[in-house]
C-alpha cells in the first residue's frame, strides 16, 4: 500500500481560503483521534457492530487526506466488522498510525 | 435560499458548510449532528434544503426523512453508494453526493435543487375522516354489541386470531385482525408501533428508546414504526 497522507483535496476545497484550511485542519486533529479512540475501545470490548460504525466515520477521513486504498481496505474491514470478523484490524491499525503520525506533521 | 446540515461528523459538516459558502444565496442557518435535534428544530423553523448525511448512528438520514410530514428538498451525502439507490425511493431527495464532495459535484447539486419543484404537502386531513367516524366503536363479543369510546381505549394488542383492547376499566377479547380495526380508528389517535400493537396516542405516559409507557404497559417499538412516532410527537 504505497500511498501517503496528502491535502490535495483540502487544498482544492479551500482554493487559497486559508481559515478554512486552517480550521478543517484543526477539526482532522481532534476529530480524528476521539474516533479511533472509540474505535479501540469498542474493538476492545468485541463490540464489532459498534466498531464498524466508527471505521464508517473514519474512512472518509481516508479519502479527504487521499488515502484511496487505505479507504477500500476500511470498506472491507467495516463489511468485515458487521459479520462479526476483525481478520483486517492489524492493517486498519497500520493505516491509523499512518494517519495519526501525518497529522502530527501539519 | 436556507438549509441545514445534517451529519454526526464534523469534519463532513464542515465540509458541506465550506462549499454552501461558494453559492451567493445559500445560507446555512444550523448544524446537527444528530437526528432527533434535527427534527426539533424542524418543527418550529422553515428550511428550505438539508444536506442530510444518510448513515447515522441510531437514527440513520432515511428514518429521519420518514419523520418528516412535509419535507424540504434534500440533499443526501454519503460514503456509500448503495445507500444512494434507496434514497431515490422518496420524492423529496434532490440529489445525493458521495463524500468527499468536490465543489464542482456540489455545484451540480445546487442547479438540481433549483431546477427541481417543491415537494407539496399531502392533501389528506385526518380529522375529516375522525368527524366521519365519530366517537364510539362496537365491537362483537357473544353476539352482543358493545360500545367502546375511542378515548377508553389504551392499546389494542394482536393475539394470534384474536386482539386484546385495552380500555382503562376492562379488556375485550375480539375475533378481528390488528389490521381490520386500525382502519376503523381515527388515524390521528391511534398509531401502530408495532406489528402486534396499536396504541392511543393520547395515552402516552413516556417514551423510551425501543418502548413507550402506557398506563402500566410498557409496549415495544419496532424501528419500522419508530420514525412515524417520532414525526407524531411534539418534541420540545
Amino acid at each position: 500500500m504505497k500511498e501517503t497522507p496528502n491535502l490535495k483535496y483540502l487544498d482544492d476545497l479551500a482554493e487559497g481560503d486559508e481559515v478554512f484550511r486552517q480550521k478543517f485542519i484543526a477539526i482532522l486533529k481532534v476529530e480524528f483521534p476521539m474516533e479511533r479512540e472509540e474505535y479501540q475501545q469498542s474493538i476492545s470490548g468485541k463490540l464489532y457492530r459498534e466498531a464498524s460504525e466508527h471505521v464508517h466515520k473514519i474512512k472518509h477521513k481516508l479519502n479527504v487526506l487521499g488515502l484511496h486504498n487505505a479507504y477500500t481496505l476500511a470498506v472491507q474491514y467495516e463489511n468485515q466488522l458487521r459479520k462479526g470478523d476483525n481478520l483486517l484490524e492489524k492493517e486498519f491499525l497500520s493505516v491509523m498510525d499512518k494517519v495519526e503520525a501525518y497529522l502530527k506533521t501539519i | 435560499m436556507n438549509c441545514i446540515i445534517v451529519d454526526d461528523e464534523t469534519a463532513a459538516r464542515a465540509i458541506v458548510a465550506h462549499l454552501c459558502t461558494k453559492v451567493p444565496d445559500l445560507d446555512v442557518i444550523e448544524e446537527f449532528d444528530n437526528a432527533i435535534a434535527a427534527i426539533k428544530f424542524l418543527n418550529q423553523h422553515d428550511v428550505d434544503v438539508i444536506f442530510l448525511d444518510i448513515h447515522m448512528p441510531g437514527f440513520s438520514g432515511i428514518d429521519f426523512i420518514q419523520t418528516l410530514k412535509h419535507p424540504p428538498k434534500i440533499v443526501m451525502t454519503t460514503t456509500d453508494t448503495e445507500f444512494a439507490i434507496a434514497s431515490y425511493e422518496y420524492e423529496s431527495i434532490v440529489d445525493y453526493l458521495v463524500k468527499p464532495i468536490t465543489w464542482e459535484r456540489f455545484e451540480k447539486s445546487i442547479q438540481k435543487i433549483r431546477n427541481s419543484h417543491s415537494v407539496q404537502p399531502q392533501s389528506s386531513d385526518t380529522m375529516d375522516s375522525e368527524n366521519r367516524l365519530g366517537e364510539d366503536l362496537y365491537i362483537n363479543i357473544d353476539r352482543r354489541l358493545i360500545k367502546i369510546k375511542y378515548d377508553d381505549i389504551l392499546l389494542i394488542e394482536a393475539k394470534g386470531d384474536y386482539i386484546n383492547i385495552k380500555t382503562e376499566t376492562k379488556d375485550y377479547l375480539v375475533h378481528t385482525t390488528l389490521k381490520k380495526i386500525h382502519e376503523k380508528l381515527p388515524q390521528d389517535k391511534f398509531l401502530q408501533i408495532h406489528r402486534s400493537f396499536v396504541i392511543n396516542f393520547n395515552k402516552i405516559i413516556d417514551i423510551e428508546d425501543n418502548s413507550v409507557l402506557i398506563e402500566k404497559s410498557v409496549v415495544p417499538i419496532s424501528r419500522s414504526n419508530r420514525p412515524e412516532l417520532m414525526r407524531r410527537l411534539n418534541l420540545l
